[in-house]
């Protein structure tokens, strides 16, 4: 139990973490960078970064022993034998769904910046002025002009590559230059933009994969192998980005293995002193103090380390005066659109492997429509020419068949919608008071759904992209609903909202924890309200700001 | 034919550069840890016996033989190396065993009864004694079956997803279920379209071997192009690799008989 001093500790090292750790020593802190997990050091622990992919024994699929291991990550994608050791160990951290929640956690130095899909999109003020507008949930304390500068600042150092489109609904960044269309895209943008007056566009996803390089990175490769590791540091992680900058200043101790039981505090000088770490190999615990703490621990972890927290004073924890913390947990509901063919491009094809694709910003409710739902959806989408994988579903067998499925298929195009979901406070998380993890911290509980408002915009979501991929030529065209459950998205946000009012919110427009100013919460569970497009960018932009909040609070000394 | 394979191209190695003791490791993996006893102990694949089967659920060196020999009938020599020369057989009987259910499983197992059985019934002879002609008139129509097989089991789930749909009415609140359902969305960006079949860009893997078809040539059929297209041959030889392309050209005129670019690792 013997105490250390920093002047700051970050809670957690995936994307907001790295950037709290960054911005804060580099204005002078010594900081304690505190991860759950173990230790991944860039290039050297990408494992199988570069290896050949038919050195995989199940060349990349998932066994029925994986399945047994891994029951929830086996719900979808990240169960697999490429990157299974980016994902978190679903045995060791339980917890417990009322409802359907998919929870797909990465615990390691790095966190979920290590296989993130990297699409980076900035809010604009239809996102932060939604809900006073619709006089829902809170006001969020901020507009766009309070970030706009931060998010000038991480996509510098991010390397975010995009085009400058123009749009307020998507305000655009500092962006390295686009990974651009491809003719299939290209050919099915020029008539959408036609069509609908460049209201609804098809614009080159915006990426954090470096298309120039960047201190200590190589551009993008066109590998798009990202998620298991990039041995060129072209996307934004924590190992390619922001622990270098920290590390370089000297400032930094990183310490794996340290799991924050609860965050200590006085309740004399209303101020946390620091964290209680439990290791979570020897399971002892230690005392770490610091001036400041902020806590990027994810979405739903430090909204736990939270409910963990100074439940001396507060039962429900640290944060929890409002009645508001564990609540308005959100997600981006998907996993529907709609795809087709494409004519009359049998002699053209692409090179190289782009890690991104297409999007369509929003285009539902503005312009002065009105739907009947609230907010709106983009989407995801790409166009490319099928692959082996066709073979399965059509008939042959022999030489020719071979001969013919090595060849490039047909031209398709799809796109996913991604649409916002409403803040509620019935979506909630709590602790579980009858099951404990491994370390014998009560687990979380959690009971979230969509509701009426995210059905009636998903029939939107399935026919506009049925509709526009119709109206620009494109053949057999097929709408779809894969199914999407809460969490699914992997874009949890919410639980510890920002506001203007202690008496609705956990957070201030800095990101303080009302009841302990020291205390910052930066990563997704500070959200007010979902927007529908990516989350992490902005996670980024309200770190950087409040760390340098903190600072400026640290030299004036208020805090 | 089994009777012209060398020890090497029954051992599951599937790559340059993986060692012998590796190709052992995962030989012995997928014989259920059956331990290697001389030379030759692989070599018995090329038994004139026509079937039957081992009941186990294990794979005999017999049964490896046999499924190189379908997946080679499936994806032959041509002007590139076939699915055998792809070492697809022991890769295939790796799958099952790693992969299936064990309803799936025994549906695999008794399909190679099947197949070798309707061998005899057209020609006589088992299907590891048939020619070449013989077997490739038998798989074709095999793939016929089990492509009108599949086609009617697409049909009745999607009426019965469209009955449920109109019954089932407004959404309402569902407990926590695990469907094992990964389907994936094909035209992501990012690596969510790793689970989708017919992805552009994906390797196609999980989507394929999630959900295994009842009708055994259709898993065989499915193993034997996951087997050969994901194979080092595949990649190289019947595709065009690029490890690390460099750069990304957004449009390049594509000429009829170009291989397609291979997916990403």
């Amino acid at each position: 139990m013997q105490a250390s001093e920093y002047d700051a500790i970050v809670v957690g090292s995936g994307i907001s973490g790295g950037w709290a750790a960054k911005e804060l020593t580099e204005k002078g802190l010594r900081v304690l960078l505190l991860e759950r997990g173990r230790n991944v050091e860039h290039i050297k622990d990408y494992v199988n970064a570069t290896k050949a992919p038919w050195e995989y024994l199940h060349r990349g699929g998932r066994t029925k022993a994986m399945e047994e291991e891994y029951q929830v990550l086996k719900r979808d994608y990240p169960l697999n034998e490429k990157n299974l050791s980016f994902w978190v160990n679903d045995k060791e951290s339980p917890y417990t769904e009322k409802k359907r929640f998919d929870w797909y956690r990465g615990y390691q130095v790095g966190g979920r910046s290590l296989m993130w899909g990297r699409q980076s999109y900035r809010h604009g003020d239809i996102d932060f002025e939604a809900n006073t507008k619709e006089g829902l949930a809170i006001d969020w304390p901020i507009r766009y002009a309070d970030i706009a500068p931060w998010y000038d600042k991480v996509e510098r150092h991010a390397g975010i590559s995009g085009s400058r489109e123009g749009l307020a609904q998507l305000p655009d960044g500092q962006f390295q230059p686009a990974m651009p269309l491809n003719c299939g895209e290209e050919l099915v943008a020029g008539k959408l933009s036609k069509l609908y007056d460049g209201r609804r566009r098809i614009i080159p996803g915006r990426t954090a994969n470096a298309t120039k390089a960047l201190e200590g990175r190589a551009p993008c490769q066109y590998r798009n192998a990202c998620w298991l590791g990039c041995p060129y540091g072209a996307y934004f992680s924590t190992q390619s980005s922001t622990l270098p900058a920290a590390a370089k200043t000297g400032k930094l101790t990183l310490k794996p293995w340290s799991i924050v039981s609860e965050v200590l505090y006085d309740r004399n000088t209303k101020r946390a002193t620091g964290v209680r770490v439990l290791d979570a190999i020897s399971e002892q615990t230690t005392d770490y103090s610091a001036k400041v703490v902020f806590l990027c621990a994810s979405t739903l972890n430090s909204t736990w380390l939270l409910m963990r927290s100074a439940t001396d004073v507060w039962p429900g924890g640290l944060g929890s005066s409002s009645g508001e913390l564990g609540h308005n947990l959100m997600d981006h509901h998907f996993r529907c659109g709609a795809e087709g063919k494409l004519e009359g491009m049998d002699d053209k094809y692409y090179y190289g492997r782009r890690p991104t694709g297409f999007y369509i910003p929003r285009y539902r409710n503005l312009f002065g429509e009105k739907r009947d739902y609230l907010r709106g959806f983009g989407y995801q989408g790409s166009a490319g020419r099928e692959g082996w994988s066709r073979a399965v579903a059509e008939l042959g067998v022999g030489g020719a068949f071979k001969d013919q499925m090595a060849l490039p298929g047909e031209w398709t195009v799809g796109a996913t919608a991604f649409g916002e979901m409403l803040p509620n406070h019935e979506n909630k998380i709590s602790l579980d008071p009858t099951k404990k993890d491994k370390w014998g911290l009560p687990v979380l509980s959690i009971d979230c759904a969509t509701g009426e408002n995210e059905a009636r915009m998903r029939k939107d979501m399935i026919a506009d992209m049925g509709d526009m991929l119709e109206q620009t030529g494109v053949k057999d065209v097929r709408t779809y609903d894969n199914e999407y459950f809460p969490g699914m998205g992997i874009h949890e946000m919410g639980t510890a909202r920002m506001g203007k009012d202690p008496k609705t919110s956990v957070l201030n427009s800095h990101n303080q924890v009302w009841d302990a100013p020291n205390v910052f919460v930066t990563d997704g569970s500070c959200m007010t309200s979902a927007s529908c497009v990516n989350p992490s960018l902005t996670y980024m932009a309200l770190t950087a700001r409040a760390a340098d909040f903190a600072v400026n609070e640290l030299n004036r000394r208020n805090l | 034919m089994a009777s012209e394979m060398k020890q090497d191209d029954s051992i599951g190695g599937t790559a340059t550069g993986i060692d012998r003791r590796e190709a052992i490791r995962r030989v012995t993996l997928l014989l259920g840890g059956l331990t290697l006893v001389g030379g030759n102990g692989l070599l018995t694949g090329c038994s004139d016996r026509s079937r039957p089967l081992a009941q186990d659920s294990k794979f005999t060196p017999d049964d490896v033989a046999f499924l190189d020999e379908v997946a080679d009938t499936i994806l032959p020599d041509t002007k590139t190396p076939g699915a055998k020369a792809a070492k697809v057989g022991p890769f295939m009987a790796l799958m099952v065993t790693d992969t299936y259910d064990k309803s799936d499983q025994d549906a695999f197992r008794d399909g190679m009864r099947k197949l070798d059985e309707a061998s005899i019934k057209d020609n006589g002879v088992g299907f590891m004694k048939a020619t070449p002609q013989q077997r490739l008139t038998l798989l074709e129509r095999l793939d016929t079956e089990q492509k009108a097989d599949t086609d009617a089991r697409e049909a009745r789930k999607k009426e019965k997803e469209r009955r449920d749909k109109q019954s089932a009415g407004t959404a309402t609140a569902v407990a926590p279920t695990d469907t094992g359902k990964a389907t994936g969305d094909k035209f992501l960006p990012d690596e969510r379209k790793e689970n989708a079949p017919g992805a552009p860009e994906a390797g196609g893997v999980p989507a394929i071997t999630k959900e295994p078809p009842r009708h055994y040539f259709r898993m065989m059929k499915e193993l034997a192009l996951l087997g050969y297209f994901t194979s080092e041959i595949g990649y190289t030889k019947a595709m065009r690799y690029v490890e690390s392309p460099g750069r990304f050209d957004p449009c390049t005129p594509y000429t009829k008989g170009e291989p397609a670019w291979a997916p990403h690792a």
